[in-house]
């Protein structure tokens, strides 16, 4: 009797430590699978830093077969850009959720992205802060209940879910490669995150992946209902796809300068 | 393309800043994350200036959060990496040296120490002792220099690299403003020819073609015991080097009936009073920690058991007499303090109050 086909893990996964620490219905093994083939694709794995940060992304610290380096919150990003300029023959990643990147880390990200750092940013939007409890995030949705908005987020109170992505394309300099994806299509997804490694490798600029990604123990959504918040309402908010290719052409102001390390 | 700095010992005039820019390129500093504030702003001004010219790196980052983020990832990537700050500058950065003392990564600061609280002045304090000795949510395993002398500057710039990845706890240079701005004379030398060897250094992550296990570093723990474990080693290591570490000096200690007890450059102003006590015949002695963390309590207990008045003299409120006090615990000597948070001291001061306060 044939046997059943097994799932494939990528190469790069620990074996290990899997089952995986998130919870059941979390998007973090969808995009951390992406992430795992692509740098099997590539081939990178024995020069590859994956760098986690606080919150729900921190279980991913023991995740892959990959020197890992789990940080604190919002810190990512700086202590990559901290391995990546002393050794720059080293292929960085800076794995965080939205707080980390659009809240607490903002400012790193901002600066990273002008400076056109050569690392691979990935970060995971599942419009809540999960690990301390479902808070609001910088990234949900108007009207959206969270522990913090009980009633629904008033954007007249909180403003508006920042689009991160389009935060990033808008202040890139050229070479810098911009994607949405969602773990709704983790074909797309790891088409992207390989996009923005292959970015790196080729010393053309940063690259910033966002992932649409579920959360159905702080949205307390049933199956049907996680799918539906992921592929319906934000994706209505959070416009999948490329925002910025490193092949376009410098426009305005920014002229061609290679980045550091390249 | 030259690569050592400094060759053999050589003479000079300069400034603090610039000394430890020196020391940093004699001790084969491979890359500075800087982010400015007075008053140790020329330290990576004479940094980027010679850098290139010894195929060393710098970046200067958005903030010191980033400063400190970034040379934690330059010392996981295997690099002499460090950074320097003050004041308000120095309070962002501990978040990242917390990260250090529980990761045991060798990062080094140097502190120009600034007025404080908060923005207060550019110019000089001894302020900020508690916050780089104490100041993450921790335990404080770290080791902290108080350099006295533009000499001294140098010599414990050298050492905090080599005592840095030797013992693998945060370390710390802790200067003040007047050392970064006053220039004196000072005597620069490349290591070797002082006979001091470099501790080496390796990477923690990222060593493609080697075979081994990949590193997981983590800083977070699920459980109590977990962390308790954690912590319980690194503290025995930090206990059991702490001899080793620490540094002194002293001054006509040995019949002492008053110790003066000072650090940094307020050190030089409490043995020129010394000098001068002892000029009129007074007994006095005074007794300086190089090593603020870890502190010299032995040596400073026994010197402290033969007096019959102890004087701390130090340019913040109480920040280096609770260090003494908590040092001295059960000891009957009378602890006095000349406490003059943010300003400078002179030996004409400290004599003054001496006899006001008939310490002596």
């Amino acid at each position: 009797m044939a046997i059943a086909a097994q799932p494939q893990m990528p190469r790069v996964w620990r074996a290990e430590t899997k089952p995986h620490k998130f919870c059941p219905g979390c998007g973090h093994g969808i995009v951390l699978k992406a992430l795992g083939e692509a740098i099997d694709a590539l081939d990178i794995q024995e020069r590859t830093v994956f760098g986690c940060d606080i919150g729900c992304s921190l279980l991913s610290w023991d995740f892959f077969n990959l020197d890992t380096v789990q940080t604190h919150h919002g810190r990512t990003t700086p202590v990559l850009v901290g391995i990546k300029r002393a050794r720059p023959e080293l292929v960085v990643v800076s794995y965080m959720g939205d707080g980390g990147a659009y809240a607490i880390g903002a400012q790193h990200l901002v600066s990273s992205a002008s400076r056109n750092d050569l690392v691979t940013i990935i970060v995971v939007n599942n419009t809540v802060y999960a690990m301390t409890g479902g808070q609001m995030a910088p990234t949900t949705l108007p009207g959206q209940k969270t522990e913090t908005t009980p009633y629904g987020r008033d954007a007249r109170l909180t403003g508006r879910p920042i689009l991160g992505p389009e935060l990033v394309a808008a202040i890139a300099p050229p070479g810098a490669y911009v994607a949405r994806g969602s773990i709704a299509n983790i074909v797309q997804l790891k088409n992207f995150i390989q996009k923005g490694l292959q970015n790196q490798l080729e010393g053309r600029g940063i690259a910033f992946i966002e992932a649409l990604s579920s959360c159905p123990t702080n949205w307390h959504t049933n199956a049907a209902a996680t799918w539906r918040f992921v592929e319906k309402e934000m994706t209505a908010y959070f416009p999948v796809g490329e925002l910025r290719i490193p092949a376009e052409k410098p426009s305005g102001r920014f002229q061609e300068v290679p980045p550091y390390g390249s | 393309m030259a690569t050592r700095p400094v060759t053999g010992e050589q003479r000079a005039f300069m400034t603090g800043n610039e000394v430890v820019a020196w020391a940093a390129l004699a001790a084969g500093a491979d890359i500075m994350y800087g982010y400015p504030i007075t008053p140790q702003n020329e330290i990576m001004h004479y940094w980027t200036r010679m850098a290139p010219k010894y195929e060393r790196g710098f970046l200067q980052t958005e903030d010191e959060i980033a400063a400190g983020f970034a040379t934690v990832g330059g010392v996981l990537a295997g690099k002499r990496a460090f950074t320097a700050t003050a004041g308000p500058g120095n309070v962002l950065m501990q978040e990242a040296m917390a990260m250090a003392e529980m990761m045991r990564l060798p990062t080094v600061v140097v502190v120009t120490q600034r007025g404080g609280p908060s923005t207060a002045t550019v110019i000089y304090s001894q302020q900020e002792l508690n916050l780089t000795c104490f100041g993450g949510n921790g335990e404080g395993l770290r080791i902290v220099y108080s350099p006295a002398s533009h000499d001294e500057l140098f010599l414990y710039t050298i050492k905090a690299f080599n005592s840095a990845w030797k013992y693998r706890f945060p370390t710390f240079v802790l200067g003040d403003g007047y050392q970064s701005k006053m220039r004196e004379p000072v005597t620069i030398f490349d290591p070797e020819a002082r006979g001091i060897t470099m501790e080496p250094c390796r990477p923690m992550v990222g060593l493609p073609g080697e075979k081994r296990d990949p590193a997981h570093l983590r800083n977070t723990y699920n459980l109590e015991d977990e962390l308790y474990e954690v912590l319980t080693a690194a503290i025995k290591e930090y206990e059991a080097i702490s001899p080793r570490v620490v540094e002194w000096d002293t001054y006509a200690v040995d019949d002492a009936d008053l110790l003066i007890i000072a650090h940094g450059v307020v050190s030089r102003a409490a043995r020129a009073a010394v000098v001068s006590l002892r000029e009129g015949g007074f007994k006095a002695g005074y007794f300086r920690p190089v090593t603020l963390r870890p502190f010299p309590e032995e040596t400073l207990r026994s010197l402290a058991a033969r007096a019959r008045n102890l004087l701390v003299v130090e340019s913040a409120y109480g920040q280096l007499k609770r260090l003494v006090q908590v040092s001295l615990y059960g000891l009957e000597t009378p602890v006095t303090g000349y406490l003059r948070p943010g300003m400078g001291i002179t030996p004409e001061e400290i004599v003054e109050f001496i006899h006001a306060k008939e310490l002596i």
